[in-house]
């Protein structure tokens, strides 16, 4: 079903890949210019929203139905991580006074992106949800949770790694890490507040309430480290980053990207299952078990 | 799907007085936090501007301190404890004595926060010295892969830390 938004997601994708990191990898390695003249900040904007246009419509387009597609993106995935670490491990230069613990930053930073952005597109869904009532949104929310969650729960475990031998600390109570711990428990929390409600209805409306105030969190966490004074430095952009660092970024971005959506796919899909499991009439009992009844 | 649970005009109506309400509890929780008073109240660490205009409130207290390590200030050898070195923003300087080993990357011109209090003595007692590193993320100028003698060598010239 809705063939044509899934190969509308997968054009967009494909042109974000080649602006984003085809071109950059055209430039550093091939002396060749692929640009087709696009300038630069017209290929980023390609790259970024195409690449958050896609996600959205293949969650839109995923029924459930199809378990092909989240493979194949997932398997997708794969390759880009495979490709952006072989980059980043072997072929990136180390960082001029970071050395190689730089190259943590290749997995770190795309995971922040993406933990945010699968924490965006939960309290979309949670909004889609409230509106309308469809518990395929209830699936996708709790779907695009998880997966955030674990987007969170790794981006701390990365973070600390990165921390000690440059911040000479593991973990500090600075504001970046502080509303980051905040937004890992307040969305686990959810998730646990899914499981002491036993009505789907009720579980989906008071945890997609839930999601929205917790989304709070996102923006705060964008923006601690401009509003703040912080260990954490602030973001970088492609100015502030040597170019040989870019395509394995980029590629792992790609790499999770990919990786999230078919997670989210996926779950969405046990998500769905279950509640339809939950809501199907209780078998008939067997004649065994009626004669022990009686 | 024919399972799912349909929503009555009514309940729907229910979800979305809900979501209006979490909409209204989230824009004044972020309001609050964004424009209200906790983004003054909540200091990470002091600048030593901060430090110096803080006045009598500055002693005794463990705090933090935030700022440039200066160049040509730093006393003691790398990897011991006994570690002397000033603290400096645009406007103000504080003496730091550091008991700790101070992590890899710490140099001249380097932002550093360091925890412990300010003494009578007109020097800040640190007791956990952390380094700071900026956005920048840049290749070695040659742009090459550069050997490990190569990048030991940079570390050391960047270091400022000779004997």
């Amino acid at each position: 079903m809705k063939r044509n938004l899934f190969w509308l997601a997968i054009a967009l994708l494909a042109a974000a890949v080649y602006f984003g990191l085809l071109v950059t990898i055209g430039d550093q390695y091939l002396h060749a210019d692929l640009s087709l003249g696009l300038p630069v900040v017209a290929r980023t904007l390609v790259a970024f929203l195409g690449g958050l246009a896609a996600i959205v419509i293949l969650l839109i387009a995923d029924d459930f139905s199809n378990l092909s597609r989240p493979k194949a993106l997932g398997i997708a995935g794969v390759v880009f991580l495979l490709i952006g670490s072989y980059f980043g491990l072997f072929v990136a230069p180390p960082e001029q006074f970071m050395g190689e613990t730089q190259r943590i930053m290749y997995v770190h930073v795309p995971t922040a992106w993406f933990a945010l952005v699968a924490m965006t597109l939960a309290f979309a869904a949670a909004v889609v949800f409230l509106f309308g009532g469809d518990h395929d949104w209830d699936a996708r929310m709790e779907a695009s949770i998880e997966v955030g969650v674990v987007l969170a729960f790794l981006l701390c475990c990365q973070g600390a790694i990165w921390a000690k031998p440059t911040w000479g600390v593991w973990w500090d109570w600075d504001p970046r890490l502080t509303t980051t711990a905040v937004l890992l428990f307040a969305f686990l929390g959810i998730l646990a507040l899914r499981k002491f409600v036993d009505d789907p209805h009720r579980r989906a409306m008071w945890s997609a309430v839930a999601t929205i105030i917790a989304y709070v969190d996102v923006p705060i966490v964008y923006f601690s480290v401009k509003w703040w004074n912080s260990l954490h430095q602030q973001q970088s952009n492609p100015n502030t980053v040597s170019k040989p660092f870019w395509i394995p970024l980029r590629a792992n971005a790609f790499g999770i990207l990919l990786l999230m959506t078919a997670f989210i796919m996926l779950r969405a899909r046990i998500s769905a299952l279950r509640l339809k499991h939950e809501l199907a009439p209780p078998p008939p009992l067997d004649d065994a078990e009626l004669g022990e009844a009686i | 799907m024919d399972t799912k649970p349909t929503a009555s005009a009514q309940s729907r109506r229910k979800t979305r007085l809900f979501m209006i309400g979490a909409f209204l509890v989230a824009a004044t929780a972020f309001v609050v936090i964004s424009a209200g008073g906790i983004n003054k109240n909540l200091v990470y660490y002091w600048t030593p501007t901060d430090l110096h205009a803080a006045g009598d409130k500055a002693y005794g207290a463990t705090i933090r301190l935030g700022g440039m390590v200066a160049p040509k200030s730093v006393r003691g050898r790398t990897g011991t404890s006994g570690l002397e070195f000033d603290v400096k923003d645009a406007t103000g300087i504080v003496h730091v004595k550091s008991s700790g080993v101070p992590p890899q990357m710490f140099r001249e011109n380097i932002g550093v926060v360091v925890e412990g209090t300010m003494t009578r003595s007109g020097y800040f007692q640190c007791n956990r010295l952390m380094v700071s590193h900026n956005n920048e993320y840049r290749a070695p100028k040659s742009g090459h892969k550069m050997s490990k003698d190569e990048l030991q060598k940079l570390m050391r010239t960047t270091e400022g830390l000779k004997d």
